[in-house]
């Protein structure tokens, strides 16, 4: 994707995607939403990070190829999985303990909007005006670390990291990374702090389409997409 | 042997189900864990105001979302397009694609406030704590979001939490892969998800099983649900097409 005054190519999907699994921990549990989040799994190489998904699995990392489908293996977005010896199975009581009670390490989420202390909005559009919920509020509100993967703007080349989200929120002041098509950003002290630009892009280009004041480093760097 | 919770037919096994009754379905959302057969049954009735209780409620029709690609998938907007049900309280009611339009969506434009959306894990233990004697519990899910509006709220060593109640039903309609003759239950793989929760949530709970076994044949150390839970148990056809 490039728009009129981009100085350089954004991302694509499944690049911000292979990009997000580099700030994964060995030994961790993950929760990948729906979208570019679901992308993540096919990169991560690392056994010792083990996927969950709230319908009642843990230990999963690769999809089933579609002639070989049993719906009773599943993630929580609808892919069919192939059984691994980590796999294994339980309700969605067992599961949300995981999740509200702390146990789950990292989730990986899409957003329509975030803002600068970190509030979250994922689950509707204002003019649709209905929307799913499902995990997300449990996963943002209860998880420790939570990363949002999306693109930076909107179609139509508005901010989607804004001052305050106009969106109904997901959660409050949960946000500590995002990971989007033209950089890294950290949340912290009411603040967003660019950590990375994609190749080709600056500061100053990233700040033309982002809805709030962005902090920096002296020295951000330019991300590695080719050494993730 | 005991076959008094055994039905001949999933008809019969829902033929009591009234008028404004209550109903939970099981499962996550898709086809595995899904009682499809009774909700097929339950959506021949001629009932209606029925209350839907489910998960993933109904985007399987228009998305094929957790359906093998060869096979029509069936979800909860069946109750909505056939007009038996006037309300449903769901996490996950629409797809993130508005075209085309769902059941329930369609449903919802003209009965606003007759689709509840509850975050997913506070469904669950809402559920969970009908079936253990809990009348209510504090969570921090929601807090600051919609989902707090007019509940009360507390602050517990300085972190808020709202106050959400327990939640039954009249009947759940649930799939299992094994019961014994008891009823006791196995589930398979994910399949398992919201079913147990609700068998236990339920003044009378039908399970779909694929396969009954004489009582004694189940590992007494793998029962997921307790017999105690299930009233009425029916098998599905051999080869039946759905999975």
């Amino acid at each position: 994707m490039i728009y009129n005054s981009d100085p350089a190519e954004r991302l694509n999907k499944n690049q911000i995607a292979k990009y997000a699994t580099k700030f994964l921990k060995s030994n961790s549990i993950i929760n990948l939403g729906i979208g570019i989040p679901s992308l993540c799994a096919q990169y991560i190489n690392d056994p010792t990070i083990l996927l969950h998904a709230e319908n009642g699995v843990y230990g999963f990392n690769k999809f089933a190829n579609d002639k070989k489908v049993d719906p009773n293996y599943m993630d929580a977005g609808g892919n069919f999985l192939k059984m691994n010896k980590n796999m294994v199975f339980f309700d969605s009581v067992e599961s949300f303990n995981l999740i509200r009670g702390g146990h789950i390490n990292t989730t990986i989420l899409g957003a329509f909007q975030v803002s600068k202390n970190g509030d979250i909005a994922n689950w509707m559009i204002p003019k649709r005006g209905i929307g799913s919920i499902g995990g997300a509020m449990d996963l943002c509100a209860n998880t420790k670390n939570v990363i949002v993967t999306m693109e930076h703007t909107t179609k139509f080349n508005e901010p989607k990291i804004v001052e305050r989200c106009d969106f109904p929120l997901t959660a409050v002041n949960c946000i500590d990374k995002i990971v989007t098509d033209v950089g890294v950003f950290e949340l912290g002290n009411n603040s967003i702090i660019l950590k990375e630009c994609a190749p080709g892009w600056d500061v100053l280009s990233i700040q033309n389409i982002t809805g709030v004041k962005v902090k920096y480093d002296k020295k951000v760097v330019i991300m590695d997409i080719d050494n993730v | 042997m005991n076959n008094a919770k055994i039905c001949n037919s999933f008809d019969e096994s829902v033929k009591d189900i009234k008028s404004n009754s209550s109903v939970m379905i099981g499962g996550f959302g898709g086809s595995g864990g899904q009682p499809t057969r009774l909700m097929l049954a339950l959506s021949k009735r001629k009932i209606k105001g029925l209350t839907i209780i489910g998960n993933v409620a109904g985007i399987s029709e228009t998305t094929g979302y957790g359906w093998p690609k060869n096979i029509k998938p069936v979800d909860q907007g069946v109750f909505f397009r056939k007009g038996i049900a006037d309300k449903i309280i769901c996490s996950f009611p629409v797809p993130a694609s508005q075209n085309p339009k769902s059941p329930i969506e369609n449903f919802w434009n003209d009965n606003k406030d007759s689709v509840e959306i509850i975050p997913q894990g506070t469904l669950i233990e809402k559920i969970r704590c009908a079936g253990a004697g809990i009348p209510a519990f504090y969570t921090p899910t929601g807090v600051g979001t919609i989902v707090e509006k007019n509940k009360e709220t507390k602050l517990i060593n300085n972190k808020k939490y709202i106050l959400e109640y327990a939640l039954s039903a009249d009947f759940a309609l649930i799939r299992a892969s094994v019961a014994d003759e008891n009823g006791n239950l196995q589930f398979k793989g994910t399949s398992r998800a919201f079913n147990p929760a609700m068998a236990t949530a339920a003044k009378t709970t039908i399970v779909e099983v694929d396969k009954i076994v004489k009582v004694g044949c189940l590992d007494p150390n793998n029962v997921h649900t307790l017999g105690i839970h299930v009233n009425r148990i029916v098998k599905r056809r051999k080869g039946d097409i759905y999975p």
